[in-house]
């Protein structure tokens, strides 16, 4: 699930040099033009790439920009491009990675600087077009009634899905939705198949389809299953897509 | 609620999947017809004879060829047109295609971009296939389809087509299991493994079979060569001449 695999950690003699080289802009500096710039930085065990690069800004380069805030791979801010592949950095040991490590920031995102970019933005702008909250007929939910039970596989199943993080790496592992921007990624069809997964959602077939029914919606998607390669909760998403697929072809 | 969109992009999505299959389907029924030829000139004289509807009708009409090929040709065409809307189609789409491939070295990814590009091919080698078996259709069988590859000078197009075909239709039967969920059972990513390993399988023996059948064509065109045009007169009707 979510761990980083326990494994023995070979004692090693002396640590590897580590050369970290990133792919470096800044926005707000549009006279600099992106440039590359390489950082050494000396393994330790169990090293991520979330300490590496913080290694880095405290003792290097202050000014390197990237996003972290749990470390642990629940919040989903450290997605970037490492060795060409999106990942979370703060889940990445840098001992299942070659001496030369080269990161890019997540492609198909408002760029802030360098590793750091702006997914909230897209997600946000995602999320309100295809209304990924739960959406009940009944106006007015009494406090004082029990709630409702549920069964437990079926929460187990929610529950699932409900692991994805936003993390982008989906988005930006997706030829689709780096072709068409206005395709809504593995990350909101995921999140529609949640809802409609909840019998607390009174949504039907038809409201769901009114925002995904079409080329930008799950239509768009071309199975090529890069989300499915690289998320890196390891959910279910073509199995998704293609169940919200189904119920979308088969709608009257 | 808003009036509800359209239902079309849904049966769009159907519709290409559904001809994709169809078209897949036939294309290796026809690998295995086209090399009877491998089992000697009389089995591939039976099997020309019998999409001619001879064993039904008792003698042979190559119209019926025609009204396959008509019905081959509108199944490819509406699949072609329906898959054009996944064609990158700007130079903001190209470009934005090319910097994905160029740092996102994607197996999966790149099967697609191969099917575009096999997809784009069948455009043109099809269609000369296609209307040749249209309007030529009693141009079938052990010498007439010989001189075809050979004096003909069709096997440099069989030789692509039988590519892009295999590797198309492979990919694309690979890619729609996938797309629909379908034989992925509880285990997806052990089946999707499961299901690339048997779709290199099929690729590669149609493209074996299909390189040892245009050899064999080839070969027999050789050496007809000199009296291509003549046809072939099975075994059972000399003998009973």
């Amino acid at each position: 699930m979510n761990l980083i695999p326990a494994r023995e950690i070979a004692t090693q003699e002396t640590p590897r040099k580590l050369r970290i080289t990133v792919l470096r802009h800044n926005p707000s500096e549009p006279d600099i033009t992106p440039y590359l710039q390489t950082f050494e930085v000396e393994e330790g065990e169990g090293t991520t790439l979330f300490i590496a690069l913080n290694e880095i800004r405290e003792q290097q380069d202050a000014s390197l920009q990237f996003d972290f805030v749990c470390r642990a791979g629940v919040c989903g801010s450290c997605a970037m491009i490492i060795n060409g592949k999106p990942a979370l950095a703060c889940r990445t040991l840098t001992r299942d990675l070659p001496d030369h490590v080269q990161l890019a920031p997540l492609p198909g995102f408002e760029l802030i600087g360098d590793l750091s970019v702006n997914t909230g933005k897209w997600m946000r702008h995602m999320a309100e077009r295809v209304q990924t909250w739960l959406h009940r007929a009944e106006e007015t939910i009494s406090l004082d009634a029990l709630e409702e039970r549920q069964d437990p596989d079926l929460a187990e199943k929610i529950y699932e899905l409900e692991r994805c993080i936003e993390c982008g790496c989906c988005v930006a592992a997706c030829g689709t939705a780096q072709m068409r921007p206005d395709f809504v990624g593995a990350v909101g069809l995921l999140q529609l198949a949640r809802f409609k997964l909840d019998p607390r959602d009174t949504r039907e077939d038809a409201d769901y389809y009114q925002v995904i029914g079409d080329e930008s919606g799950v239509f768009g998607c071309m199975t090529l299953l890069g989300c499915e390669d690289v998320c890196p909760k390891e959910l279910p998403l073509a199995q998704q897509i293609a169940y919200m697929r189904r119920q979308m072809a088969l709608i009257k | 609620m808003v009036a509800p969109i359209s239902r079309w992009p849904a049966r769009l999505d159907v519709i290409q999947g559904v001809t994709g299959l169809l078209l897949v389907l036939f294309m290796w029924a026809h690998m295995g017809f086209v090399s009877s030829i491998l089992l000697g000139k009389d089995a591939m004289y039976f099997v020309a004879r019998m999409f001619e509807g001879e064993p039904i009708f008792g003698k042979p009409y190559p119209f019926l060829v025609s009204i396959v090929a008509a019905v081959v040709f509108i199944l490819f065409a509406v699949h072609a047109l329906l898959a054009l809307r996944k064609f990158p189609s700007s130079f903001s789409q190209y470009r934005a295609l090319s910097q994905h491939l160029g740092w996102f070295r994607h197996p999966d990814t790149l099967l697609w971009v191969l099917q575009v590009i096999t997809g784009f091919a069948l455009f043109f080698l099809a269609s000369v296939h296609l209307y040749q078996m249209a309007f030529h259709p009693s141009d079938i069988g052990p010498y007439a389809s010989s001189d075809r590859v050979w004096t003909g000078r069709m096997w440099p197009l069989y030789l692509v087509m039988l590519f892009a075909v295999e590797l198309h239709g492979g990919i694309g039967f690979y890619r729609l299991l996938l797309k629909w969920g379908v034989f992925l059972g509880d285990n997806p990513k052990r089946n999707r493994r499961r299901l690339q390993k048997i779709k290199w399988g099929i690729t590669i023996f149609f493209i074996v079979l299909g390189l040892t059948t245009l050899g064999a064509y080839m070969k027999i065109g050789i050496e007809h060569a000199d009296r291509a045009g003549e046809r072939y007169v099975p075994a059972a009707k000399l003998g009973g001449e």
